[in-house]
């Protein structure tokens, strides 16, 4: 009789000893896989499509819509890619292929990843696996709600101003936005070249650690890659003897921060000085006073670049006109939702003669800035340490007629995207019965300390990432006896 | 008043790599059109630009035989537009940091070294090429379909500006004749205009004798050879001049040139003004080539034509030395001469009758030539046209031509050359009323009544004598 698997708790690495010990077959793995998306994705609408024949007899994963899957159609969440079937693998998609993993499908993200909710998404929002009527973060929420639910054991999303970590703050899982540099973006639909990172998602931090091993190092096909200095290490340890943690003043005080997510990262700091690290504030001015306008001016103006290529003459769906000019602005205005026609109009303004200076070049000046502050940072500690996101998980249509208020959920995790480094979202507890993430930054290529710090917090933490709605036995209200008292 | 001319050249040279700038696409013409494509040069959505390396280095070494300085950190840039034959929406290019500033051309004149300043020499990669269906004009208004052929997209492009430093059209000409051979000897393109594989716009004012002004300029395009450049620059100059000097003013437009009327026709206007939103190319680092590959590079750099035209110069005169440099014939002259053969005849013989033959001047044996040139007055003139013509065949040898000896016999020669002047009576008038340039249309009647075996001084000094007699 085959075992019953519980794709709530089962962990990638779990998963792995399974098929490798022979207790469970590939298939059976699948099966399990494909009856939850079944069961539960209805609500959800974390899967954009599902495959059903796939290669690769390892453990299952998921791949954000951004990225190219050969024969496997791939639209970024936007009509204007509706039909593409990609000719070639991303080399992500190519390296977990490569080391056996099975695609499960496509998971759902805001058009061309622009976007905190998934709300934009062109076929429909993702929702919130702790409570269907918030949202899931975004832009990577279809994949960070398909871990939780158990829907896919891990999964890859693409980051570049906190779509893999707010996500998995919201839905109360791990992601890691690592280094820029360290994992090929060749294959994945361009948004912001200078910002997008591609990187896992899951339930452990350890899971975590073992995808970015796979997906990790040079790519010939992607000059902006280097190989990383050091070998992946699986983090065993609990102790934090000798380990440095900054909490940068401006990232915690921030305007904005909901109490409960205060509240709840201060223990999680708290709990890590407990287990031996050597805690202190420092300061990053700069980086929340100006990281948003800065990535509000960078990334629309590569954005507007970048989208530049979908005209309609080579791939994707075509509005035909009279002449070549009328059949370009045709087929973008239908095939663009608003979120992207909104960020070409900013980029391409900013980019203008005559406002260069003033905009994109002021903007890079400051960027600058904030990659100089950081370092100064990390002369002291090992470590930064602040909430991953302002708020828990948000009501949908919230905030989605107002663009500004949806830009501000970003905005703890933008000023270190933009200096480029690597950063772990971790559930740390519950705030009003939704997760709150702590996000762990790291120095460049500081990827082993951040498994490290968040495996060892994990521990500590015990954080229950099965929904309590979800839990067995629990009170179908969904809140914990200790929320009900 | 008299006007000085003010020229600017922007010039565009494939590069000969085996494979695009971008992506690994072979370059090459005549494949089959989109089956030398990928998802790079297409724009796939993900596909991001890998430099060349080999593109890097040519136009380092490009940079380098123009006198350049090579920067120490270059940068590409994205150039943003549409079009269909742009499928990035951008084209790579560089834009504030190119790989090479600040150099110079000498170009020898007979009034000394001019030199024309180069601004910069930057790499960039090719659009796709379009061809229009329908329509009468072949261009895209009014065409009923336009088809591309992302072929060529890709290509590496080499796109030098010239300072304005060029004073006239046989001034741009001579310049332009200098620079492809200085390419063609790199070995880094083809340079060919009539393939495309060189371009050539020229920006055109003029201003008063004596002063330093510059006036509003316009530019040329789509002259596909050097004479029509310089037939091109020609019209636009005496057309600005005719503007001033009517009391109008010069306005800043572009013409193409229309080589079959020899006019110059407005360009196609653009419906927007130009706003290429230029900004750094994020998908690629920057270029910081390092000092040992320049050193390396400026090593390996040939002796360059304008200092090979000095050379010869000295031992021929400005025009000759020009027409061998600039026809890659020096080094087959120099060959030759020092199998013996005479200098100046050597030269009038490759510069006339090879290239008039279309001999291919690498593939001929140099001592060969030398014993034509020596032999050229005492073989019949048929047998020596034939031997130059076969000059570059494999195995070719002279000695069968040399053992045959032209006509000399005055009193075989004389009767003919009698005959032939009584059947001209009115080209004799003419000569003897001092159209001496007639002489050689007498010795050109004899040499074909004799089939080419007259020797051709003899006949010369016979016809001059009856003439004057």
């Amino acid at each position: 009789m085959a075992p019953v698997i519980d794709t709530f708790r089962l962990t990638a690495e779990e998963a792995k000893g399974l098929l490798e010990r022979g207790e469970l077959s590939p298939g059976e793995l699948r099966g399990a896989y494909f009856d939850a998306i079944a069961e539960r994705d209805g609500e959800l609408h974390c899967f954009l499509r599902t495959i059903d024949e796939a290669e690769g007899d390892g453990v299952p994963i998921a791949l954000k819509d951004v990225i190219s899957t050969k024969g496997v159609e791939t639209t970024a969440g936007s009509r204007i890619l509706s039909g593409y079937v990609p000719v070639f693998d991303a080399t992500v998609a190519a390296r977990v292929k490569g080391a056996g993993l099975s695609l499960l499908g496509k998971t759902n993200t805001d058009e061309f990843a622009m976007g905190s909710s998934t709300e934009n998404s062109a076929w429909g929002p993702s929702r919130n696996p702790w409570d269907p009527s918030r949202v899931p973060g975004g832009s990577g929420g279809g994949s960070a709600a398909a871990v939780t639910a158990g829907l896919t054991p891990w999964a890859l999303g693409s980051d570049t101003g906190g779509s893999i970590k707010q996500p998995s703050a919201l839905c109360g899982n791990v992601g890691l936005r690592p280094t820029y540099g360290s994992v090929s973006r060749y294959g994945v639909v361009a948004f912001a070249s200078s910002l997008d990172q591609i990187g896992p998602v899951a339930k452990r931090v350890r899971d975590v650690a073992l995808l970015y091993s796979i997906i990790a190092g040079r790519d010939p096909l992607d000059s902006t890659t280097a190989e990383i200095p050091e070998a992946v290490r699986l983090p065993e340890r609990d102790s934090l003897e000798g380990v440095r943690i900054g909490v940068p003043t401006e990232l915690n005080e921030a305007e904005g921060i909901e109490p409960g997510v205060k509240e709840s990262v201060g223990r999680a700091i708290e709990l890590a000085e407990e287990l031996g690290a050597e805690v202190g504030e420092c300061s990053l001015p700069r980086s929340v006073r100006y990281g948003l306008p800065c990535y509000y001016l960078i990334a629309p103006a590569e954005a507007s670049s970048n989208l530049a290529r979908y005209d309609g003459v080579r791939y994707g769906p075509r509005t035909e006109g009279e002449s070549y000019q009328e059949m370009v602005d045709r087929t973008r205005d239908d095939g663009f939702g608003d979120e992207p026609k909104r960020r070409i109009m900013l980029g391409t303004y900013a980019l203008s003669a005559g406002y260069y200076d003033a905009f994109y070049g002021q903007a890079q000046k400051v960027r600058t800035l904030i990659i100089r502050e950081h370092r100064e940072a990390f002369e002291s500690f090992d470590v930064l340490a602040c909430p991953t996101s302002p708020t828990v998980a948000f009501p949908v249509g919230e905030r989605a007629a107002d663009p500004l208020a949806m830009y501000a959920s970003d905005l703890l995790t933008i000023p270190s995207c933009l200096a480029g480094l690597p950063g772990l979202s971790i559930p740390c507890g519950l705030s009003e019965g939704l997760p709150v993430g702590l996000q762990l930054i790291g120095p460049q290529f500081g990827e082993n300390l951040l498994f490290r710090v968040g495996h060892a917090l994990e521990q500590a933490l015990a954080f229950d990432t099965v929904p309590t709605r979800w839990r067995m036995g629990s009170d179908p209200t969904g809140l914990t006896p200790e929320e009900k008292s | 008043m008299s006007w000085e001319p003010v020229i600017g050249l922007e010039i565009h040279v494939h590069l000969k790599t085996r494979t695009k700038m971008f992506c690994r696409c072979p370059v090459g013409f005549g494949a089959e059109e989109n089956t030398q494509t990928c998802p790079v040069c297409l724009a796939f959505p993900g596909a991001l630009p890998v430099a060349n390396r080999a593109a890097v280095e040519w136009t380092i070494l490009l940079g380098l035989a123009l006198d350049c300085e090579i920067a120490e950190h270059a940068v590409f840039s994205r150039k943003n537009y549409f079009y269909f034959d742009n499928p990035k929406g951008y084209q790579i290019s560089q834009y504030d940091l190119p790989l090479c500033v600040n150099g110079n051309v000498i170009l020898p004149t007979a009034e000394g070294d001019r030199v024309i300043g180069v601004v910069r020499a930057h790499l960039e990669e090719d659009a796709a090429k379009t061809v229009h269906v329908g329509g009468r004009t072949g261009r895209i208004r009014g065409a009923d379909y336009s088809l591309v052929d992302f072929n060529r997209g890709g290509t590496p492009l080499v796109e030098i500006v010239t300072e304005p430093d060029i004073r006239s059209a046989e001034e741009a000409k001579r310049f332009l004749q200098l620079l492809r051979q200085t390419i063609v000897e790199l070995g880094i393109s083809d340079a060919e205009m009539e393939k495309g594989t060189l371009r050539v716009d020229a920006n055109v004012s003029v201003r008063p004798e004596g002063s330093d002004e510059l006036r509003t300029r316009t530019e040329i395009k789509n002259m596909n050879s050097f004479n029509f450049i310089a037939r091109g620059i020609e019209a636009e100059i005496e057309r600005q001049i005719g503007v001033w000097e009517s009391g109008g003013e010069v306005r800043q437009e572009t013409y193409d040139f229309d080589a079959a009327a020899g006019a110059l026709t407005p360009h196609r206007a653009k419906e927007e003004a130009d706003d290429y939103r230029y900004f750094p190319e994020p998908d690629l680092v920057p270029v910081e080539p390092p000092a040992e590959l320049v050193k390396r590079l400026r090593s390996e750099l040939p002796e360059l034509p304008a200092a090979r035209i000095r050379r010869l110069e000295v031992e021929l005169d400005l025009e000759r030395a020009t027409v061998l440099v600039t026809g890659g014939l020096d080094r087959l002259w120099e060959a030759a001469v020092a199998e013996g053969a005479d200098k100046l005849a050597t030269a009038n013989v490759i510069a006339n009758n090879l290239v008039g033959a279309g001999v291919d001047p690498g593939a001929v044996l140099a001592a060969e030539l030398a014993k034509l040139v020596e032999a050229r007055e005492r073989i019949p003139r048929a047998a020596f046209d034939e031997a130059i013509s076969k000059l570059a065949e494999p195995g070719f040898s002279a000695e069968p031509y040399l053992a045959q000896e032209a006509v000399s016999d005055t009193a075989e020669l004389e009767p003919i050359v009698a005959r032939i002047l009584e059947e001209n009576p009115g080209q004799v008038a003419a000569y003897r009323n001092g159209k001496e340039g007639l002489l050689g249309f007498f010795v050109g009647q004899v040499m074909k009544e004799t089939q080419g075996k007259a020797n051709a001084r003899v006949v010369s000094e016979l016809v001059r004598e009856k003439l004057a007699g």
